[in-house]
């Protein structure tokens, strides 16, 4: 599966749209890593164990993307974007959608 | 001394909370800053455009998409700093150096990322910031920041 963020596939020609797909999840983290991101809000700096968190799920829902094109027939997704927006409280949900195409 | 964190314990709190926030902060960010420069300058031979590239048939091998993300947050001292400010208006630059670091991260972690799985430049580049974590869904209250980058590695086919 060949994923991009331009409108076509560099180097390759496509013959075949599927349009939109998309994947998403929504996460919430678990209690210690929330109370070990309190403690480091107090002396600022990066929050890594959101960091990973976040990509993990990114990731995850970048697979559920790329699965449904797989299911349309499309072995590409073109111009992905990214969205990130908080739900509740303590939840985050992450996006992703594309293009599903065919390349040769 | 003794006397007069007994008697005004909350106070004493504040007080310890600031400094060490402070002292901190201030040091994480020198040296995170340091770092940033200098794998900056490491990957500079690596482009990175924002623009959708066009590319002559058969130069490309293959193409991927990377990406690079942070989760930033500030001290308690500067925080307090940024509520001060909200009264008066004006240049919060306690938050424009914690937002310019995490981005500077989000991009260099990208880079790396296409990097190890070598690629010969990134086109398409999109940056995005959105607020997470418990104060996210109140006002006037800026909690955890993340910033992401991404855009797609491209490989060429060198002679």
């Amino acid at each position: 599966m060949i994923l991009t963020n331009v409108g076509s596939v560099p180097g390759k020609k496509i013959v075949e749209h599927f349009g939109i797909v998309q994947g998403s999840t929504v996460r919430a983290k678990h209690l210690g890593r929330d109370m070990m991101a309190g403690l480091k809000n107090l002396v600022g700096g990066e929050l890594k164990g959101y960091t990973e968190l976040l990509q993990e799920s990114r990731q995850e829902a970048m697979d559920r993307m790329a699965e449904q094109a797989r299911q349309l027939g499309g072995n590409a997704v073109i111009n992905i974007r990214f969205a990130t927006s908080s739900v509740a409280q303590g939840a985050a949900e992450l996006f992703a959608y594309g293009t599903a195409v065919r390349v040769e | 001394m003794l006397e007069i964190i007994y008697r005004y314990p909350d106070l004493s709190l504040f007080l310890a909370l600031m400094v060490i926030g402070y002292s901190c902060g201030t040091i994480a960010e020198k040296r995170h800053y340091k770092s940033i420069i200098k794998r900056e300058q490491e990957l500079v031979k690596l482009m990175v455009v924002n623009a959708e590239g066009r590319f002559a048939e058969g130069a490309v091998r293959t193409s991927f998409l990377v990406n690079g993300s942070t989760v930033v947050s500030n001290d308690y001292f500067k925080r307090l700093l940024a509520i001060l400010r909200n009264i008066f208006g004006g240049r919060v630059k306690a938050y424009e150096s914690l937002i310019d670091r995490a981005r500077r991260e989000a991009i260099l972690r990208m880079k790396e990322e296409a990097r190890t799985r070598g690629a010969h430049m990134i086109v398409n580049l999109r940056l995005e910031t959105s607020t997470i974590g418990r104060s996210a869904n109140k006002k006037n209250s800026i909690g955890s920041i993340e910033t992401l980058a991404y855009g797609t590695a491209v490989v060429m086919n060198r002679p």
